[in-house]
């Protein structure tokens, strides 16, 4: 029988490491939520890149103030003209329009941060690459065939894709080429053999055209954003990790208590 | 006398107050020795009462509609006061209710309290666990996002496998031909009423309990052995000795409960699943759907049970038996003895690797399913029925067998037979490795050995039940 449970245990991790399945590498993001010049910068950058087609329409002008700006602030500097700062923050555009423009409405940005997670919007932000099959002559390599134009163009300038051609076989990469002729000639040296498949990937980017602003600048400048969509995405997190302290640090206090209680009740059962 | 007892008596006199008060807690005597297990049968009725008052504040603020539920979600995490905790109290309640009805069943099984005479006790705890599983489905479509709708979507059809009336009846529960407006609303109205029936239930199950006295890790019947008044020598009041140790309990339970609330409110989208992040959208299915992780286990016998003779019914009826099966359990168990501690070895093998199955079921069921998972689900799938249709083959004393527990055994070995035929030559054999197949094929095999053909051979004994409790 234990050599059931043996069996059983051993194959866990071979199901485990199968679960694994996305296989797009992710750079980190590290931001610091708490950090709030940075959420400021990310809302500047916000209202001026994104808001014109993406909304944040479960969230309110107001919120922030939670990270230092006065309703002058935003309604100076942020809010549309004919904005309060209690209403939610939708756009203009039309469901229609935008189908008709991109292909599919934008969508909205309130939670994307929590469904996607940091990693996956800073990583997106920077992956623009030149496709002139594309509507609007970029591609992403973190989302592929997406409908969005490379919106921070400007600053980041444009990057063009080096191609890497991977043999494949049943899945698993066999060999790799700089260009596609010598991967023909290596399939045809291996006989031909027709499970073997050449892929044209993405495997590394390069400047273009140069932007506004260097590597670095610009991550900065996506980190913000990213600092400031996560917290719209949660708006409450600092604050119940904060109390969590509080609540932990009552309940062990609790126990202590509840636990003499106990044992004065029960000295005298044996 | 003072103006208090006056009062007390003056209710006594038109309401037994004091009585249910001695009754059931401060002359309810319960076994001395009930141990960590015990803990969570007070927990499940926390967990229930945070269920029930958490709920009825969200319900005060959401808008059962399809146009307005997921906006309302949003409307209570950030804009009303302390919604945000409401809302994580509920979501992560929800998960809690399970573990801590996982574990509270574990512990009956574990020292035999659904046996002789507890089998109401027992019943009414599997009516229970069958209405919460309906509350949880009907209460994760309200949110509204993209998993809710699609993991609702997956459950509502397997209504449709049924012959003849499935097509109908899926409609008649949904209330249109597709998830709609029309189905959330009538979710969110049983939703809200179920847990009233629950509370009920709740209600029978503790009087159920309380005409027969708790059982206790021995499973020695302490009404056995009183002393000159009538007292069980080896119970104690549940009141004051039981409360103040389950206030302790409750207290290291709540660390857990509002660690997780406050620090980790998706488990790792276990408790809320990433893709509920995301509006319903009925033109875009997820790439993945996975129910809840407390339904997984059923879900991945749904999967693992091929379709035949045309139709996907028999995975939904092995799934259905998988779960109505539990209530079978007080008459499946044939020993003598009711705790693990004297029961025979083979009981304990039993129950260890139906744990193990059901963690790996549950596995399963998360992840999408691939040729090799679905053989290692569909042994696990018979090792599940095993440990209960076996049940009467490793518990059984004598060696008289009753027409029940011969049928029982013939089932199982048809099962375990057939699903040997389907891996290596139904259709020329099912798709997977060679060796995850050989593996099943020597684990299924050597299970229908151990727990079916060996205590036929030879039935196993329990030990001596001591007199009074140990420790």
């Amino acid at each position: 029988m234990k050599k059931l449970i043996i069996a059983l245990i051993m194959m866990a991790p071979g199901m485990l490491h199968a679960a694994g399945g996305g296989n797009i590498h992710l750079e980190s993001a590290s931001i610091n939520l708490d950090n709030d010049a940075a959420k400021q910068r990310g809302a500047k950058y916000f209202v001026n890149y994104c808001l014109n087609c993406h909304s944040l329409k479960y969230e309110r002008w107001q919120r922030m103030q939670e990270f230092g700006l006065s309703i002058d602030d935003i309604k100076e500097h942020l809010m549309p003209a004919n904005a309060k700062p209690g209403d939610l923050m939708t756009i203009a555009m039309k469901t229609d329009d935008a189908k008709a423009w991109f292909g599919n409405p934008a969508p909205d940005l309130t939670l994307e941060t929590r469904l996607r997670g940091e990693d996956w919007v800073y990583t997106y932000l920077k992956s623009f690459y030149l496709d002139d099959s594309r509507p609007f002559g970029v591609n992403n390599t973190v989302f592929d065939k997406v409908g969005m134009p490379h919106v921070l163009w400007e600053l980041q300038g444009l990057r063009k894709p080096i191609y890497r051609f991977d043999v494949t076989k049943s899945g698993h990469v066999e060999q790799s080429f700089e260009s596609e002729a010598e991967a023909e000639t290596w399939v045809r040296e291996h006989g031909g053999d027709a499970e073997l498949k050449i892929h044209r990937v993405v495997d590394h980017l390069e400047t273009a055209v140069p932007g506004k602003l260097d590597d670095a600048e610009y991550d900065k400048v996506i980190r913000d954003i990213v600092t400031f969509l996560a917290y719209m995405a949660e708006p409450v997190k600092l604050e119940r990790q904060r109390l969590g302290i509080w609540v932990l640090l009552f309940l062990a206090v609790l126990f202590v208590s509840a636990y003499l209680l106990k044992k004065e009740y029960w000295k005298d059962i044996h | 006398m003072s103006a208090m007892q006056n009062l007390v008596n003056w209710i006594d006199d038109r309401f037994p107050m004091t009585k249910v008060w001695n009754e059931h807690l401060a002359q309810y005597y319960a076994p001395k020795n009930f141990n960590f297990w015990y803990f969570f049968g007070s927990l499940a009725l926390l967990v229930l009462v945070n269920q029930i008052l958490t709920g009825v504040w969200l319900a005060m603020m959401y808008k059962p509609s399809a146009a307005d539920a997921f906006a309302s979600i949003e409307y209570i995490m950030r804009d009303v006061e302390w919604g945000w905790l409401i809302r994580y109290m509920h979501s992560t309640g929800a998960s809690a209710f399970f573990i801590v009805i996982y574990l509270h069943m574990f512990r009956g099984i574990l020292y035999g309290s659904h046996k002789n005479p507890r089998e109401m006790v027992w019943l009414f705890g599997a009516v229970i666990y069958v209405v919460m599983m309906a509350t949880a489905f009907m209460g994760y479509l309200l949110p509204w996002g993209q998993m809710s709708f699609w993991g609702a979507q997956v459950i509502v059809n397997l209504f449709q496998a049924i012959p003849l009336v499935g097509e109908e009846l899926s409609v008649w529960i949904r209330g249109d031909y597709v998830i709609s407006d029309a189905t959330l609303n009538r979710f969110f109205a049983l939703h809200f009423l179920l847990p009233f029936i629950l509370a009920a239930l709740v209600f029978l199950h503790i009087v159920a309990l309380h005409k027969v006295g708790s059982n206790n890790p021995d499973g020695v019947e302490i009404k056995k052995n009183k002393d000159e008044n009538g007292i069980p020598k080896d119970g104690i009041p549940f009141h004051p000795y039981y409360t103040v140790k389950d206030i302790a309990g409750v207290v290291v339970f709540l660390m857990f409960f509002a660690g997780i609330i406050f620090f980790w409110p998706e488990a790792n989208g276990y408790f809320l699943e990433k893709p509920n992040f995301e509006p319903a959208n009925p033109l875009k299915t997820p790439d993945h759907i996975a129910p809840v992780w407390y339904f997984t286990p059923f879900y991945a016998i749904l999967r693992a049970v091929p379709s035949f003779a045309g139709t996907q019914v028999w995975g939904v009826i092995a799934m259905g038996v998988s779960i109505v099966v539990f209530f079978l359990l007080p008459w499946l168990d044939k020993s003598n003895a009711r705790s693990h501690r004297y029961k025979g070895p083979l009981f304990k093998y039993a129950l260890a690797i139906f744990v193990v199955t059901f963690a790996i079921l549950g596995y399963l069921g998360v992840v999408s399913a691939t040729a090799d998972r679905t053989l290692v689900a569909q042994m696990l799938t018979l090792i599940y029925f095993g440990f209960f249709f076996l049940m009467p083959a490793y518990t059984r004393e004598t060696s008289d067998k009753t027409t029940m527990t011969k049928l029982y055994f013939i089932a199982m070995a048809i099962a375990t037979l057939a699903t040997l035929y389907y891996w290596w030559f139904f259709d020329g054999g099912a798709d997977g490795s060679l060796l995850v197949k050989l593996i099943v094929t020597v684990i299924a095999a050597s299970h229908f050995l151990i727990f079916g053909i060996k205590p036929w051979l030879k039935p196993e004994q329990s030990k001596p039940v001591p007199e009074r409790v140990t420790g």
